[in-house]
This record gives C-alpha cells, structure tokens and sequence, in this order.
C-alpha cells in the first residue's frame, strides 16, 4: 500500500515536466508585460489632458468666451504686471462652428447619397471602385488636402483666403468618414423591414426616408458626430485654406478665426503663450466631448 | 421618368462625383507642381538642396522624405509595442470585461485629439523631460517626433487589431489549451499565425497616418533642411516644409511645394492601398 502510494507519487512529479515551470514565468511575464505596455498608453490619454487642465483652468473665464484676443502688446502688460492675460478666442468659437456648419452641409447629404448608393448596388464591381476611392480619399494627409483646396478655390473662386475654402477642405475630410458609416449601418438593418416596405409598393424615396434612415439614424448620427469631432481639432488644411482672422467675420468669401488656428498662433507669439492651454483645453474638451457622445449613442443602437 | 429611376440617377451621379473629386485632387496636384516638374525633373527625386532665395532657386525633395520615412518608422517600431499590448488586453486577455471597454474607450480618445495638441503636449512637457534626460541638448529630432507620433498612430494601429484577434475561433484556442498550452503559448502559436494578416494590415495603415502628419511633427522636429543623421538629429519632413513655407511661398518654391504634396499623395496612397490588399487578400 505504502509503496504503490510512493510510487504514484513519484509518478505525478514526473508529470509536471521541469520546462513548465519556466514556461508558466514566462506565461505570467508577458501578462506582465502586456499589462505594462497597456497602462503605459493609456496613461497618456491622463497625462495629456491633465497638462490642459492644470496650466489652462484659470484662463478660462467669462471674456474667454465673449471676447476677441488681445493684440501682443496688451498680453505683454498683462503678463509682466502678473495678471492672467484679458480676451478670449470668441472669434475662433464662431469661425469654426461656421466652418463646420458650412462643411457639414457639404458633406453630409453628398455622404449620405453616396453611402446609400454603395448600400444599394453593393456587389457591383463599380461600387467596389467607388469604395476603394473612398478609402484612398480617407487617407489623403489632411495638409495635402489644404493644398489642393488652395488650388481650387482660394486661387480660382474666392480669389483669397475664405472660409467656403476652410468648409472645402474640412467637407473632404468628413466625406469618406460619412460615406462607409452610411453604408455600415444601413448594412446593419434587417432586410425584411426594407421588403416589407417594397411589397406594399412604396416609392423608393420614401422607402429611404421613411424606412432606412430613421431606423438607421443612431448610426448615421454616430458617424456624422464622429466625422465632425474629427474636423473640428484640424490645423493644417485651414492655414492653407482660411488663414484666421482676428475679428469675428461672417462673410464665406473672407478669412475666418478657428480655435485651433488660434493655437497655433499663440504658439507663435511667446507674449500669448498661456493662452494655448486654455484654448486647448476648450478645443478638446469639445472633440472629447462629441466624441464620447457618438460612442455613447453607438452603444445605444437597438439594432 | 418614375421616382424610382430618378433616385437611382441621383445616386449614381452622387457617386460619380466622388470620382470626379478624386481625379481633379490628382490633376491640380500635377498641374500645380508643373513648373517644378520642368525645371528639376527626376533630380527632384534625388537632390537634397532646398534653397529658396530668390535668383538661385533650387528645390530637391530628397531629404524631406528621408525626415519623413525616418519619423513614420520609428513611430511605428515604438507604437508596436505599445498597440500589441493594448489588443491583446483588450482582445484577449481582458476580452468582454468593464476593464476592456474603459481601455478602448480611452485609446479611441488618443485618436480624438487634434494633432496640434499632441504638438504643443510634446513641446511643453515632453521636449523638456528629454532635455533634462541628456538625449539632446534642444529636445527637437527625429526622436522627440518619432515618441509623439507613435502615441497618435497607436489607436490606428489597434482597432483593426482589434478585430482580427476576436475573430480567431475559440475551437482553435481551446484545442491548443487542451493540449496543456499556456496562454503566452496560444497567443503565438495560435492567435498571431491566425490574425497575421489584419494585424499587419493594421500596422501599415498606422504607418499611413504617421506619414502625413503634421503640426505636431512641425513642432518637434527641429526644421532643419538636412538629411537625419541619426536618432536624435534634427530634420524635415514632407508635410511640416508644405506647412512652414507655404505662407511666403511664391512661383517656382510654390510649385516645388505642390510637388512635395504630390509625392506625399502617392506614398500614402500606396501604402494605404497596400494595406487595404492585404486586408482583401487574407480576409
């Protein structure tokens, strides 16, 4: 009885080879590792907007939104006699909601058209060239786009730096984003509810707007907020495009002030430096915003 | 006519604009960067001379793609890391929990912020902590571009990422961990040999986005018209000359500028497309 105990127990250390217990260290480090890498990219998200909290709170006040910023030599006074600099950037709040505003009506309805034309004649191999040139056009480098933009209606239409050139540029970023989050969540709706509304003879038009886009519209929304939320933060097509203006301007053939224009500037006159970081502040509080926005209508989706 | 023939008219010629749209960005490239294209020819290619006073002109491209090539790998060799970690913590080991969706959510929120804050973020803090590091005496480089823009790539690298790594079947996982595999184990003798290819495509199409990035490489590379010598050297790169220059430029260094965006075009354009292949080709 004893030995036979002995001897299975022999055999049972014998199961557990001597490797495994260097390949569970190993299993367990790169855990580890894993867990590391992931806190560590995380962090920056923290990192990152806490560096705007901390240095751009107490510029944030009530003439931060009601005013135009000051000219360098005001900011200098206000700087060397220690109070925080007066103004605001109310000039870049409404130029870049008229940007996005003109940009959405732009992209938006040509979006959606384009979308619903890639859900209706998906398999075709035209539809498919259609939606690679989407995906090309996704991936322009936004400056590239600036470029082009310059060279289509800043030369040719407004003869200057505007803000239909600034909604250009910004409609052709949010285009293709529009476009495949038409498609993807018309793809999503059951078929039944669109034969169904066939069978009774509806004309396709109201089959579309009847049928299709309110039973998709949390999606379309989803997409359209995400689209703008990524327009609203970009700098690089609009200094070719728009230029920024340091008065409020409502007139689409003129230059126009946009928050991250606006940055970009304080960035480079070292009298306004602190007024980066409350506009910074502002800007991605608002892109955070919508951001979280969209994904949180996103998860509320019934189908 | 009927609604319904006039509604797919409408649509067709709403697509057909997208084509249109695509092919005058191509044509307005080309025909804006035809002064430059005359003048220098292929040495436009190879020639790393920038110089643009006026009378003794002379625009070459070379060493603004070697700043840009040099920035996009780097960020990529960093990001790798960091974005295989974030799938598999989200994709795998911490699959479906509340923990998994916080850390998407937040690196989704990465994506969200504007490329000038990422600048101004490396400017203010990062530059001076390399600086008070002893990696270079100013902080601007080719490294101080390559660390930001490999934070701004990252949630590009991991959402396809993503993806793939859920769609490996469990059957295939189970019958290794029946085997007595340790997860480390599944992970690369199953998980990485079966979503290789998404993952790959992932990382290429990251690679795009660092390519074209802008203001935030402009801040922090250093602007200075040579050829990166190294890790910590200084340089150019396509999209910050287009953005610093563009304001005085005039006639011949316009249209070399016009050039730079053209070629810029085409590198991402091929590298998308490569990676728009390889989803294709292994989906």
């Amino acid at each position: 009885m004893d030995k036979t105990n002995i001897l299975l127990d022999k055999k049972r250390t014998e199961i557990i080879p001597d490797s495994f217990i260097g390949r569970n260290a190993r299993n367990r480090l790169f855990l580890g590792v894993v867990i590391f890498f992931s806190v560590l990219t995380i962090s920056m998200v923290f990192l990152i907007i806490g560096t705007m909290l901390f240095k751009g709170y107490h510029q944030i006040n009530w003439a931060f939104f009601s005013q135009t910023p000051p000219n360098t030599f005001e900011a200098m006074m206000a700087k060397s006699s220690g109070n925080i600099i007066p103004g605001g950037i109310v000039n870049g709040i409404l130029g870049s909601l008229y940007l996005v505003v003109i940009a959405s009506l732009i992209a938006i309805p040509l979006g959606l058209l384009i979308g619903i034309y890639l859900y209706e004649n998906s398999s075709k191999k035209y539809a498919g060239v259609i939606r690679d040139i989407t995906d090309i056009l996704q991936g322009v480098p936004s400056i590239v786009i600036g470029l082009i933009v310059y060279l289509w209606v800043v030369v040719n239409v407004t003869k200057g730096y505007s803000v239909l050139a600034g909604s250009v540029a910004l409609a052709l970023m949010m285009l293709p984003l529009i476009i495949r989050s038409t498609e993807e969540s018309l793809k999503m709706i059951p078929d039944t509810l669109k034969e169904a509304a066939i069978a009774l003879g509806t004309p396709y038009y109201k089959v579309i707007l009847r049928v299709l886009i309110p039973t998709s519209f949390t999606g379309l929304m989803t997409g359209i907020l995400l689209a703008i939320s990524r327009i609203l933060g970009e700098t690089a097509p609009l200094m070719l495009t728009t230029l920024g203006n340091p008065a409020i301007n409502w007139n689409i053939t003129k230059p126009v002030g946009a928050v991250p224009l606006l940055i970009w500037q304080f960035y480079n006159d070292p009298n306004m430096v602190d007024l980066i970081w409350s506009s910074s502040l502002f800007l991605m509080g608002f892109v955070l915003i919508l951001n979280l926005l969209s994904k949180w209508i996103g998860a509320r989706r019934r189908i | 006519m009927n609604s319904d023939k006039i509604l797919k008219n409408i649509l067709f010629i709403a697509s057909l604009l997208i084509l249109l749209i695509s092919g005058a960005m191509v044509f307005s490239l080309v025909r804006g960067s035809m002064t430059s294209i005359h003048e220098f020819g292929w040495k436009f290619l190879f020639s790393s001379e920038w110089n643009p006073t006026k009378g003794e002109e002379e625009y070459g491209a070379l060493l603004f793609i070697a700043g840009t090539l040099f920035t996009s790998v780097l960020a990529l060799v960093i990001a790798l890391p960091l974005a295989f970690s974030t799938s598999l913590f989200v994709a795998e080991y911490f699959r479906n929990t509340r923990m998994a969706s916080i850390v998407s959510t937040l690196v989704d929120l990465l994506a969200g912020i504007p490329s000038i804050i990422y600048g101004l973020w490396g400017f203010y803090i990062l530059r001076p902590f390399i600086v008070s590091i002893g990696l270079t005496p100013q902080g601007y480089g080719i490294f101080t571009s390559g660390l930001i823009l490999a934070i701004m790539i990252v949630p590009y690298a991991t959402s396809l990422s993503n993806t793939t790594i859920m769609m490996v079947s469990n059957e295939l996982k189970e019958a290794a961990y029946s085997l007595g595999a340790t997860r480390l184990e599944v992970i690369w003798n199953v998980i990485l040999p079966n979503a290789r290819s998404g993952i790959t495509a992932s990382y290429v199409l990251a690679f795009g986005r660092a390519l074209g990035e802008t203001l935030a490489v402009t801040m922090l590379i250093g602007n200075a018209n040579i050829i990166p010598t190294g890790l910590f050297s200084t340089g150019n790169t396509m999209a910050s000359v287009i953005a610093n220059q563009f304001g005085e430029a005039s006639g011949l260094q316009l249209s070399a500028l016009i050039e730079i965006g053209l070629l810029l075009f085409v590198i991402t354009t091929i590298i998308n497309a490569v990676g728009k292949f390889i989803i294709k080709r292994f989906a």
